[in-house]
């Protein structure tokens, strides 16, 4: 048993901690506001290798770990989620699904691009019909000669909408068994393939940074190589890495449950300098306790779940208790933070309302915290 | 014991629900909220047809009913829309100042307005730092000759932009004394400066704004009451302010299951409706019963104001169970919808932004709860 971070570990937070501090943060309110995607930030991140911590040198990657990238993904979230969520989805995905069912010439052509920075990823899982129910989808892809043609469409794609978003992997309908079930596999589709159309950007409540597109294939044409790992395993590989894909949520979640904490400390203490009593009465000191005990254990559980996928352990439970506890426990600090606020809360100028308005999302998105309690009862029960 | 409304309210209730439903349309409220705007033309029909000022008497423009009526109307607006209804329930904000403790010219000259939808009213009170329970101002009022010098700054003071008379809390004198007024400031060019407090992200065609004070004079007939009456006048107005927030949640609150309830009869995953899950089930079910919990506080609490004039005890423990109910409630809703939640045109999002404002207006939440452990546990 150790609790110890090695160095390299410790380096990367440091790294990461005042890249969050000193460049995400203080553009946050900004990013949101505007809809504008931070370019340049994206830029700076992949500059420091951000993406790439956990794939080895040759794929141009850090030749780090998974607690390395999920520490890093925990202190940029804490700056801004939405760009802890393009870490989680191009890294931690998209990146690691191209890593382990790739071939080399796959991984040559898209891995080493995504994890040096300089093309983002993007998944194609959910789609109108199909959200907690991933089967359940309608697109579908015949080989045609050399080339697969896909019809179809996704929706809520993170990452899409950016300039330099290179690949999509999607799961489509391959064929139809004589049984009658259906062949399900994973394709990358390039964003600019024949056929291939981004959809209308998203109006959301909040996570305006984070480029949310619908997509369509229409009749879209993609070479036949463009199959990723085995035909008839598609939606188990495309579930397969949304399992690291939790642990990511729930160091995002953790992040932002730690930016709500600091604000917490700096609001309570500037607002009632003051007026000593107010920190003298319990309820707001206590629920601060409260606050900094829950996010000390969804980051407890968040670093197990990495360091058991780093021994090459089953990390099923612990991915799934990480999502379901650090998400569940960010919504309720975020509120909790907000009434701290009082009326203060309400407004933009303070970093709360956005914090509140994001938390609700990671309860959602990467299955909902009623698929994880499906999925860890199952465990259990058999 | 009678829990049945009586057939005029039934009545009102259903003319509300009505009204909300024909006129409350949905590509409207999604401008509306997008802009920050206030609901001026469905505000000026719901004045025409009576819904607001309904408490106020017959002779300054109301309807001569009570706290009961009110709350129904206020809860269906928020049902069917978070924004637009607590827009039009706060257009008089603060009125009940003058209806309960003006003097008849005052009542006069400023509530008939207010119902008819010439005007809006509101109640400047919050500060940069608030002491406890509004317990002293920073804001003062030096009495001089025949009237009164405001100087200070008040935040978050609903329809500031709209005409109207506000009224302002103020300490007289001096921080140190321990009295406070009540004055009434018309919005002219003599007013005071009026800024905006800056984007918001819940009851955002409700935009809040600042006041700052510097030497406005205001004279002596628009003081509500006695000198030294401000604070016993204010606990008063919050009494009847909780039950209304209240009415707030509630309505926020069915707003919400109504959409969620319907959505999970239509979402088909596992090829199943998903409201067949038992997760879902259990949750409708939670959202369901916590709403009828908090109804019936806040419509006791309201019984009881228009019968002996209000208990704190009362009106406390309804805002504060609306306040969880609207945000429990909404925040389920939002999570039955899923990501579709999220997206604006589905017009859930904003029942989750307006519905964690229901705490945070007017007082925050834990005041209440303070309150309530003062009257419970009393001396020791």
């Amino acid at each position: 048993m150790d609790f110890d971070l090695t160095c390299e570990q410790k380096r990367i937070r440091e790294m990461c901690r005042k890249l969050a501090t000193e460049v995400i943060a203080p553009r946050a309110e900004e990013m949101e506001r505007t809809g504008e995607y931070p370019y340049d930030i994206i830029t700076q991140m992949a500059s420091l290798g951000i993406m790439g911590i956990p794939f080895p040198k040759e794929y141009g990657g850090g030749e780090g770990d998974w607690v390395s990238m999920h520490l890093c993904i925990e202190e940029v979230s804490r700056g801004d989620v939405s760009l802890g969520s393009l870490l989680d989805v191009t890294t931690s995905v998209v990146g690691n699904e191209i890593y382990t069912f790739g071939t080399e010439e796959q991984k040559q052509k898209w891995l080493i691009p995504l994890a040096q920075g300089k093309e983002i990823g993007a998944f194609g899982l959910t789609e109108p019909d199909a959200g907690s129910d991933t089967a359940a989808l309608k697109t579908t892809a015949v080989l045609e000669g050399e080339e697969w043609v896909i019809n179809g469409s996704k929706q809520f794609i993170t990452n899409i909408g950016l300039d330099n978003a290179s690949i999509i992997v999607i799961t489509a309908k391959t064929r139809v068994e004589q049984n009658g079930r259906m062949t399900i596999s994973t394709l990358v589709v390039p964003k600019g393939a024949p056929g291939f159309t981004l959809g209308q950007r998203y109006e959301k409540m909040t996570f305006h940074a984070s480029a949310t597109h619908e997509v369509f294939f229409d009749d879209c044409r993609i070479p036949k190589h463009y199959l990723l790992g085995d035909i008839k395993k598609g939606l188990a590989q495309h579930l397969s890495v949304l399992q690291t894909g939790r642990i990511s949520v729930a160091a995002i979640s953790t992040g932002l449950a730690q930016a709500c904490l600091d604000e917490a400390l700096a609001f309570t203490t500037q607002r009632f300098r003051s007026r000593q009593h107010q920190l003298e009465s319990q309820t707001i000191p206590f629920k601060i306790a409260d606050i900094a005990m829950m996010i000390e254990l969804s980051r407890m559980i968040y670093l197990k779940a990495a360091w058991l996928k780093d021994q090459g352990k089953d990390y099923t439970l612990e991915a799934h208790f990480a999502k379901l506890f650090a998400t569940e426990t960010a919504k309720k600090i975020a509120s909790d933070v907000f009434n701290i606020y009082g009326l203060f809360g309400c407004l933009d100028q303070y970093p709360i309302s956005r914090y509140f308005k994001v938390a609700k999302l990671f309860e959602i998105v990467e299955g909902t915290s009623e698929m994880q309690r499906l999925v860890i009862s199952r465990e259990l029960l058999g | 014991m009678d829990f049945n409304l009586s057939e005029e309210q039934i009545d009102i209730q259903k003319a509300a629900r009505e009204f909300a439903q024909g006129e409350f349309d949905p590509e409207h409220a999604l401008d509306l909220d997008r802009n920050c705007q206030f609901p001026l033309k469905i505000w000026k029909k719901a004045c025409n047809l009576g819904f607001i000022g309904i408490h106020f008497p017959n002779r300054y423009g109301g309807q001569d009913l009570g706290l009961v009526e009110n709350i129904l109307i206020v809860e269906e607006f928020c049902r069917q829309h978070s924004g637009i209804g607590m827009a039009l329930g706060l257009s008089d904000f603060g009125s009940e100042m003058i209806l309960r403790f003006g003097n008849d010219d005052q009542k006069r000259r400023y509530l008939p307005p207010i119902a008819t939808g010439e005007s809006a009213s509101s109640l400047a009170y919050m500060e940069q730092v608030q002491t406890n329970e509004f317990s002293a101002f920073n804001t003062v009022a030096i009495r001089n000759g025949d009237g009164y010098f405001i100087n200070g700054k008040k935040l978050f003071v609903v329809n500031g932009k709209l005409s109207g008379p506000m009224v302002v809390l103020c300490q007289l004198n001096n921080p140190e004394f321990d009295e406070q007024v009540a004055l009434i400031v018309e919005k002219n060019s003599e007013g005071p400066a009026v800024s905006m407090m800056g984007g918001q992200m819940g009851m955002r065609m409700v935009p809040m704004v600042s006041l700052t004070f510097n030497n406005l004079k205001v004279p002596h007939e628009n003081l509500i009451g006695d000198e030294g009456n401000g604070r016993f006048q204010f606990i008063n107005f919050l009494n009847e302010m909780r039950i209304e927030v209240s009415a707030m949640g509630i309505g926020i609150a069915q707003g919400a299951f109504d959409l969620a309830l319907t959505y999970s009869k239509q979402r088909v995953q596992f090829d199943q409706k998903i409201a067949s899950f038992e997760a879902i089930r259990n949750k409708l079910a939670d959202m369901v019963t916590r709403i009828e919990m908090a109804r019936l506080l806040t419509y006791k609490a309201a019984w009881d104001f228009d019968q002996n004039g209000g208990n704190v005890m009362l009106n406390c423990m309804a805002k504060m169970i609306s306040a969880e109910t609207a945000f429990e409630a909404a925040d389920d809703a939002l999570h039955i919808f899923g990501g579709y939640g999220y997206i604006v045109e589905n017009q859930i999002e904003h029942f989750y932004r307006d519905a964690r404002m229901v705490n945070t207006f007017g007082e925050v939440g834990r005041t209440q709860k303070k309150l309530i452990a003062n009257k419970v546990i009393g001396k020791i």
